[in-house]
């Protein structure tokens, strides 16, 4: 999203699905995961709109959808490939938006190469590192510019076309098992939807991210929506359906390592000095030119006075990154026992994490390990009751980690924001105080930073000064002495040299004048007032409620809404009017706070040397993005090329039909012991693991299951760990409806109960019949209901872009009846792998 | 003061997400104790059916089409407050009684257990708590709504498939919705419970359904089983009377 528009964040807002003329609900299960937001697909419905679910299984979502699509699972670029081709194909890119807003007409530089003329490949693809040099993805440059007609051969819109030229329905039936009627009948009903009068959305969640090559499956959702003008206006856009309450803040303020607040880059360790980081990542055009501010800002937030013009703002107290140090990067050297320590809050990764095996057998080799929740969740209780401690590969005696078990508060017990899925931030006050020695986590982390600092008082060691200098003067209150939640919120808003509040993110400064925490979120304190603990009903104002909470950036509910306007900054229609230039008043005006300096008109051209978004044309919506205009075609910012190409999952028993190139070639594969991959489509062995498995979440269970298999009224409403197969799987592998089944992978094999049903749809793909199974993946070995844990299936193999993990699509195979106890589990496995490696066939 | 208008539930099963909210707002606020965990292997339903421990469940129903697919059914079932309530008519101790808001509640603190209205019932919703002896069953939240408030379970509802009001205002939102669905060649919505002239004399809780009844494992034409009582004592009287007179008679024989 960041890379196509300019931002990380949904492009809408939830309620804004009511005015979609078409929702696309794809690699979502909306209504089980998000059935409150669901609503508004309901409402949409009712007022005519034509929902359809595209996804492996028939769902609670199918079920209300007008048309449930059923496809393999890690086939959607082919899918969606396959819009894109027939939108091409039949003209149906809604023209003027394309030309003016989207860089279809930039013309790419000549060395570069698609995977149609690389197979599979784009140019600048490196064996030896195993990585892409993006230099031939650039564009062309200025002496060449554009071409509005669209014409050049090398423009982005005549690449686009070549690039997916084979995507037709037929390769789109060979590849994810539509058939050919039904997916046209989807790419109609989408362009029919589409167009200045009309709109259409697209919601996914991690049923598009968690792959090998997931964030171009996002990307060409984009492309999609580009072409058909569905970004920035009402009823359009793509909803990033976030997996729990405050997903979306912990990346805006981040738990990542990549990252710090506001999306900016970590330091890397060769970026010597403050210049030099500003250098590289900021843009001369755009709102990212205001890069400094945003950097400065931060730097005098966390470092206060400490942080002078002298010293580079202390810049140098940052870290420096210098490789890959993301969660799965992060176990793998735990498991080599290269971390000593490590935190777990809000988090069940012996549960929730892919090949949990491998995590568990991690944990064991730590010095130490804190982890904060409500109950004993399996990651603090592994060292004495993880499956590996009944098969043997793990023994209590032999495990050196002291585990640090703290009992966390809930929501009701202390003051606070989530950040939800369409970047809104809601307030929540506390309620009571919390029971024992529960503590929120701002309690912990603020008083963990306070005993550091006192031990570290006086310490003449220059690697203590950022610690030591840190601005660490929260107020406290009450007896368990719980910081000001706000007063922390406040500094992430920001204040001015005047010590009030900022209002928005154009008043930061680069000369240190100004402290801000995050400046996305500058304004969500603004007026010295909380915004996010706004509630005024929605009954009491526009049907957008600017008045509930605040959403970054600027409390904009609709991203990039200058086009819902046309390049005149009239609204392309009446039914679509959304934000449109008041020419009387000389300014931008509408429904919602617009996207766009309020009194740049329409037909503003930059002057020669202009800088930051006066660099930006009248007509360029896309206001982070240094040419100002959405991304058909990405020449920078990704890891796996400019476009999105149809690549198998890391494991698929299906060979790729459209190139000799398998799978993404620069997904992060872990090849060692602890991560045995299920050989893929092509491969010797292969057969072993016949059928595709997919893994996904129920209503009734929360993620890895702390917060649900521990309440009663929860748990009797999914009382154990099940697998969804077809009627024709159950009869090939002799399963029982209501009986046991085992799913072996190369990693482990789990036990499931076995509900047989026709929502599993047997699929024709490349002339054969291929099945899938499906597994919710809330079980672990505690609370009210337990049972195996779907995740221990499943290999690390990631994208290469967000290290995110292939959650949703790999191989297994499946039996009859329950698992094997202590060492015959490993010994089964074992002789998985064995037949496997020696090219045997199933049993 | 006058009487409230009478209340009631409209369950629109065409908008269900089947997410059981409303299962676990009606036991959270109720208190209701948790059920054993049993998996029952029908489709996503392991509450199985309305009883003392579940005063709102959901159905899931999956039917396999004959164009290929699936369709999958959800609803939320209630107690019917019934406007001829049987489990009214029989129960000794006067605990059941019909509330001003036209609703049918069981006061907890006079049930004595004796369980005549567990029969009685023609759709088999009330039912006895096994550790109490107690008949429980859904209070439409008279709590809540001498309080003002909702039911729990229509506030619960994101989609708004649980609709609480006015019961002639539901009736007539419900008759729009139907043509609504028939207009969109949803042939198969009909409305169940909302007749004042069927076997209950109409429920207060009463459905939008895309199938026949018993697909929801609902009665296809519910009968108040209190029906015949009026006809049976005065059979039951005369038979008596009779049988006096006969007595009466052979007393005066002997003499």
């Amino acid at each position: 999203m960041g890379t196509s528009f300019g931002r990380g964040g949904a492009t809408t807002f939830q309620q804004d699905l009511q005015h979609s003329d078409c929702i696309v609900i794809m690699g979502s299960n909306m209504a089980e995961c998000h059935p409150v937001g669901f609503q508004w697909v309901v409402e949409a419905k009712l007022r005519g709109a034509t929902v359809i679910h595209v996804d492996p299984r028939f769902t609670r979502t199918s079920a209300l959808a007008d048309l449930h699509v059923p496809l393999r699972a890690g086939s959607d670029i082919a899918f969606l490939g396959g819009i894109v081709h027939h939108i091409l194909v039949h003209r149906r890119e809604m023209r003027e938006y394309v030309v003016r807003y989207t860089n279809a007409a930039t013309i790419v530089d000549d060395g570069f190469r698609d995977t149609e003329d690389l197979d599979g490949l784009f140019s600048g693809w490196d064996p030896e590192t195993g990585s892409y040099d993006p230099l031939t993805w650039q564009y062309a440059g200025e002496a060449l510019g554009t071409d509005p007609s669209l014409e050049h051969p090398r423009c982005v819109f005549q690449i686009l076309k070549r690039h997916f030229a084979r995507y037709t329905p037929a390769m789109v039936e060979q590849i994810c098992g539509v058939s050919q009627d039904v997916f046209v009948r989807v790419c109609e009903t989408l362009c029919d939807s589409s167009g200045s009068d009309r709109t259409a959305a697209f919601c996914y969640a991690v049923g598009w991210t968690q792959h090998t090559v997931g964030v171009q499956y996002i990307r060409t959702a984009a492309i999609i929506q580009q072409l058909l003008g569905n970004i920035g206006r009402p009823g359009g856009g793509i909803l990033a359906l976030r997996g729990h309450a405050s997903i979306q803040g912990s990346t805006d303020i981040p738990t990542l390592y990549n990252i710090l607040p506001g999306y900016l880059p970590m330091p890397h360790a060769d970026t010597g000095t403050l210049d030099e980081y500003l250098a590289r990542h900021a843009s001369r055009t755009g709102f990212w030119g205001h890069f400094d501010a945003y950097t400065v800002s931060l730097l005098r937030a966390w470092w206060g006075d400490a942080a002078t013009p002298e010293n580079d703002w202390c810049y140098d107290y940052l870290p420096r990154i210098d490789g890959d140090h993301s969660t799965y990067q992060t176990v793998m050297d735990m498991r080599d026992g290269n971390v000593a320590g490590f935190f777990v809050m809000g988090e069940n990764p012996a549960v929730g994490s892919a090949n949990g095996k491998l995590h568990r057998l991690a944990l064991a080799e730590l010095d130490w390990l804190v982890v904060r929740d409500f109950t004993a969740i399996e990651t603090a209780s592994f060292w004495y009751d993880a499956p590996e401690i009944e098969t043997g590969e793990l023994r209590t005696a032999d495990i050196a980690t002291e585990v640090f078990l703290l009992p966390a508060a809930s929501h009701a017990e202390k003051d606070g924001s989530f950040t939800n899925t369409q970047r809104l931030l809601q307030w929540h006050e506390q309620a009571v105080e919390p029971a024992g020695d529960c503590r929120s986590e701002l309690w912990f982390m603020y008083h963990l930073g306070r005993r550091i600092r006192e031990k570290l008082a006086g310490s003449a060691d220059p690697r203590d000064r950022p610690v030591l200098d840190l601005r660490w003067d929260y107020l406290t209150h009450g007896t368990i002495e719980e910081p000001s939640a706000e007063a922390v919120l406040r500094e992430i808003n920001g204040w001015g040299p005047d010590g009030r509040a900022l209002a928005r993110s154009t008043e930061l400064k680069t000369d240190g004048s100004t402290v801000c925490g995050a400046w996305i979120y500058c304004g969500c304190y603004a007026d010295e007032v909380n915004q996010t603990a706004r509630r005024t009903p929605g009954a009491d104002q526009s049907w957008v409620a600017p008045e509930w909470g605040w959403a970054w950036p600027d409390n904009r509910r609709i991203l990039y809404n200058r086009a819902s306007a046309d390049p005149s900054g009239r609204p392309w229609s009446e039914r679509k009017a959304y934000v449109w230039w008041d020419d009387a008043k000389g300014e931008w005006a509408g429904h919602d706070v617009p996207d766009f300096e309020a009194g740049k008109p329409p037909d503003y051209v930059p002057p020669e040397g202009a800088q930051a978004e006066d660099a930006l044309r009248g007509d360029d919506p896309f206001v982070m993005q240094v040419d100002g205009v959405a991304w058909l075609y990405a020449p920078s910012g990704l890891e796996d090329g400019p476009l999105p190409t149809h690549y198998e999952p890391h494991e698929s028993p299906f060979e790729n039909a459209l190139y000799r190139q398998q799978s993404n070639p620069g997904r992060q594969t872990y090849r060692r012991p602890d991560n045995p991959y299920n050989p893929t489509a092509g491969q010797l062995g292969a057969d072993v693991f016949p059928y595709v498995l997919t893994t996904y979440r129920l209503t009734e269970h929360h993620t890895a299951g702390g917060m649900s298999r521990t309440v009663g009224y929860l748990s009797e409403l999914q009382p154990a760990f099940f697998c969804e197969v077809s009627p024709a799987l159950a009869r090939e592998r002799a399963l029982e409806h209501g009986g046991w089944a085992t799913i072996v992978t190369a990693r482990t094999a789990v036990e499931a109960r076995v509900l047989v049903t026709e929502r599993l749809a047997t699929l024709r793909v490349q002339g054969r019949d291929i099945h899938q199974v499906g597994l919710p993946y809330h079980w672990g070995s505690r609370g009210l209901t337990t049972g195996d844990s779907a995740n221990d299936l499943l290999p690390l193999a990631l994208d290469p872009n967000v290290h995110i993990q292939e959650a949703k699509a790999a191989t297994c195979d499946i039996r009859p009846g329950r698992r094997p106890r202590g060492p015959e589990l490993t010994a089964l496995v074992d002789g998985y792998r064995r037949r496997a490696a020696t090219g045997g066939t199933a049993q | 003061m006058s009487e409230p208008a009478r209340v009631g539930f409209f369950t629109d099963t065409s908008v269900c997400i089947g997410c059981k909210a409303c299962e676990v707002a009606c036991k959270e606020w109720n208190e209701i104790p948790d059920r054993p965990l049993e998996f029952l292997a029908t489709s996503y339903d392991n509450t199985g059916a309305l009883g003392a421990d579940t005063w709102r469940h959901v159905a899931f129903i999956e039917q396999p089409r004959e164009s290929g697919g699936v369709r999958w059914l959800m609803s939320s079932d209630v107690c019917k407050h019934c406007t001829s309530a049987a489990c009214l008519d029989v129960c000794p101790t006067g605990a059941l009684f019909r509330t001003e808001y036209g609703t049918v509640v069981v006061q907890e603190d006079i049930c004595n257990g004796c369980g005549y209205c567990v029969p009685a019932c023609p759709f088999g919703v009330i039912d006895r708590r096994k550790d109490d002896g107690r008949v429980w069953k859904c209070t439409m939240c008279y709590d809540r709504l001498r309080g003002g408030l909702e039911p729990a379970c229509a506030q619960a509802c994101p989609t708004d498939s649980i609709q609480f009001g006015p019961l002639d205002e539901l009736r007539d939102r419900a008759a729009r919705r139907v043509d609504t669905l028939h207009d969109q060649g949803a042939t198969e919505a009909r409305l169940y419970g909302h007749d004042p002239t069927d076997g209950v004399d109409g429920t207060g809780a009463f459905f939008l359904l895309l199938d026949e009844p018993e697909v929801y494992g609902l009665p296809a034409a519910p009968v108040v089983t209190t029906r015949d009582l009026p006809e049976m004592w005065r059979w039951t009287a005369a038979a008596g009377a009779a049988l006096a007179g006969l007595v009466a008679l052979s007393f005066t024989r002997r003499r």
